[in-house]
């Protein structure tokens, strides 16, 4: 069995984690080879979710790679749609489409569009790129769920700066009034943006406050989403949790992985030099291998 | 009076949901005056109200399409047009959703709110969406029709409404017959000298501009162009070829509306014509009665048929 269908098979729960870990960590190196070689991508925001979005797909949701359209499927919005390379990585590893397509990120004709696009690429749920739009398409599509009398999940992925976004608050303004049953909102909170920390750009804090007085089901605890077992506990708690809307905010690094790349908004969306590849390389091929030591 | 635009709208919109029950509605705080109210009260589980929020209002209705719902948008054509381009473009045009866009209060029609409320962009702005069609109805037989189209399409759609009274054209010209697409141009009336396509409630004021023409010997042939986008060129092209002259007419800005679309269209065919545009100068408008108002920003059957015998 490879890594993937062991992590999807795994039943122990300390396993499990480990084997998710481990996947993530790979799934971070390929992203990091295709957005160098190709020159283009932001690598930033998609290390940051790294963990997050490998737990969603091979862990979470209910899903069906071979009936993307399943109408019972749980759904995924990725919101902050520059962090496409991660969802691409995860959706083909997951069995949507071959992995060697992932090279052909942002060439012209690829099904993989700079942003994802619904209707090119089998496994995206919604088409993203503009910030902002997210949530209110999440309300919609859970809002479908009630008059379907459906039970699928709506999951969406929003950066802080994503937040900055009137419209966001539109929308979780809309979700409190409506309360529609399988919301969530997964904030990966990693603190820089663009043009520099969310702390200079748009101070977003206390964030928690913010939804809990918007009337939301804020989980309690901020989590460390670069932490796999943190997620799994999340995920647990979201269960325990009754009432919806629900959010969770989780503590990330920007860039994570890559020590001199972390933080800094300079990597949010920059070409990945040669010099820098070569250093950031060993970095990630080190934490994969100590990741893969504890699933021998 | 008779009734208006937006009553007949809402009355019809809820006798839909009566036997469609994949149609959701979608307000932001103006059903009563959208008259979307009718579908509000009669399916409350159908319908959301999103409350001042124009952007999250297009993209909720986007979310509920991507699983097999149809909803039908309501607010100011003006808000929708300004405050839901992207989402109208991003969303539900980009991914194909068939949602239905309906903007109340087109043109003038709010006349006495003022150029705040007035809607003299919206097709402009639509038109240049890809894969939204845009479509004007000139009378309650139309708007129903439209209405039918537009649900029954796989793709988003904007109407266009008005909010006052609509004339009946049927009495004039007869029921727009059940087999003629609403996207296809139809002839009101035919003639020889001169061409005036009109859209919405400039239709009404080119039969009575032909009218009036025809007493001074000039014969005009009446278009009505529902669909905007996508333009009935062929039938258009038919008919200036025929007269040679072209007059548009519209309840807009003349920069990228009706006039526009027709003077693309038939300069790429290599007809010899001349044109004039009916419709608002690139200005901005103000409040006061709604006749009124289209008259002194150049809107009526006078003004047509000024323009018109200027040509023919
Ligand atoms: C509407 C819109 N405005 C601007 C941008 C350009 N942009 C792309 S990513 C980004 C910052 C996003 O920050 P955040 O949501 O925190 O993403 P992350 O740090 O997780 O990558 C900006 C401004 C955009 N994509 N959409």
């Amino acid at each position: 069995m490879n890594l993937e269908q062991r992590a999807l098979t795994e039943t122990d729960k300390v396993k499990k984690s480990k084997l998710l870990t481990a996947l993530a960590c790979r799934f971070r190196m390929e992203i990091l080879e295709v957005l160098h070689a190709k020159q283009t991508g932001h690598w930033g925001g998609a290390s940051s979710a790294c963990e997050l979005v490998t737990a969603l797909y091979f862990h979470r949701m209910r899903i069906d790679p071979a009936h993307p359209e399943w109408d019972d499927r749980d759904r995924f919005i990725l919101s902050k749609g520059h962090a496409s390379m991660l969802l691409y990585t995860v959706l083909a590893h997951r069995g949507y489409f071959s992995p060697a397509l992932l090279g052909t990120f942002r060439d012209i004709d690829s099904s993989l569009q700079g942003h994802p696009c619904m209707k090119k690429t089998p496994g995206v749920d919604m088409s993203t790129g503009a910030l902002g739009h997210g949530i209110s398409v999440g309300v919609g599509m859970a809002l479908a769920a009630r008059i379907h009398r459906k039970d699928y999940q709506t999951y969406v992925m929003v950066g802080e700066g994503c937040l900055d976004e009137g419209q966001s608050w539109e929308a979780i303004m809309s979700a409190a009034k409506f309360k529609p049953e399988g919301l969530t909102v997964l904030v990966d909170n990693n603190g820089v943006q663009l043009d520099g920390t969310s702390d200079e750009i748009m101070p977003i804090s206390p964030l928690e406050d913010k939804f809990q007085a918007f009337g939301w089901n804020v989980l309690p605890k901020t989590y460390d989403g670069n932490n796999m077992d943190e997620i799994l506990e999340s995920f647990d708690a979201l269960d325990r949790a009754t009432s919806w809307p629900k959010v969770v905010v989780y503590r990330t690094v920007k860039g994570k992985g890559v020590s001199f790349m972390e933080g800094k908004n300079t990597w949010h969306g920059a070409p990945i030099d040669d010099t820098s590849f070569e250093l950031a390389k060993p970095e990630l091929e080190k934490a994969y291998k100590r990741a893969l030591a504890e699933v021998r | 009076m008779g009734e208006t635009m937006r009553d007949s709208y809402g009355k019809y919109l809820a006798q839909l949901g009566a036997v469609r029950n994949d149609i959701v509605v979608l307000d932001a705080d103006v059903s009563s005056s959208t008259k979307s109210i009718y579908f509000a009260k009669a399916f409350p589980d159908r319908f959301f109200n999103v409350g001042v929020a124009e952007a999250n209002l297009a993209d909720i209705a986007g979310g509920l399409a991507t699983a097999g719902l149809r909803p039908v948008v309501n607010a100011f054509a003006i808000f929708l047009a300004l405050k839901s381009t992207d989402q109208i473009r991003n969303v539900l045009a980009y991914n194909e959703l068939p949602v239905v866009l309906v903007g109340a209060y087109g043109g003038l029609s709010d006349s006495f709110d003022g150029a705040s409320h007035q809607s003299l962009a919206d097709i402009a702005i639509m038109r240049a969406i890809p894969g939204l069609e845009v479509l004007v109805p000139a009378d309650a037989d139309e708007m129903k029709r439209a209405l039918d189209y537009a649900l029954d399409r796989n793709g988003p759609t904007y109407l266009r409404l008005t909010r006052n009274e609509a004339p009946n054209l049927s009495e004039k010209f007869g029921e727009r017959s059940a087999g003629l697409d609403i996207r296809k141009i139809r002839v009101l009336r035919q003639g020889s000298d001169v061409t005036i396509a009109a859209t919405g409630m400039c239709v009404a004021m080119a039969g009575r501009a032909a009218e009036s023409l025809a007493s001074q010997g000039i014969s005009a042939e009446v278009l009505d162009v529902t669909s905007i986008k996508p333009l009935d060129i062929d039938s258009l092209a038919i008919s200036v070829a025929k007269t040679g002259h072209l007059v548009t007419a519209e309840e807009h800005s003349v920069i990228g509306g009706l006039g526009s679309a027709c003077a693309e269209a038939l300069a790429e065919r290599g007809l010899p014509f001349s044109m004039r545009r009916v419709g608002v100068a690139d200005c901005f408008t103000e409040s006061g009665p709604y006749d009124r108002l289209l008259a002194k920003y150049g809107i009526s059957a006078e003004a047509i048929a000024r323009q018109a015998a200027s040509l023919a």
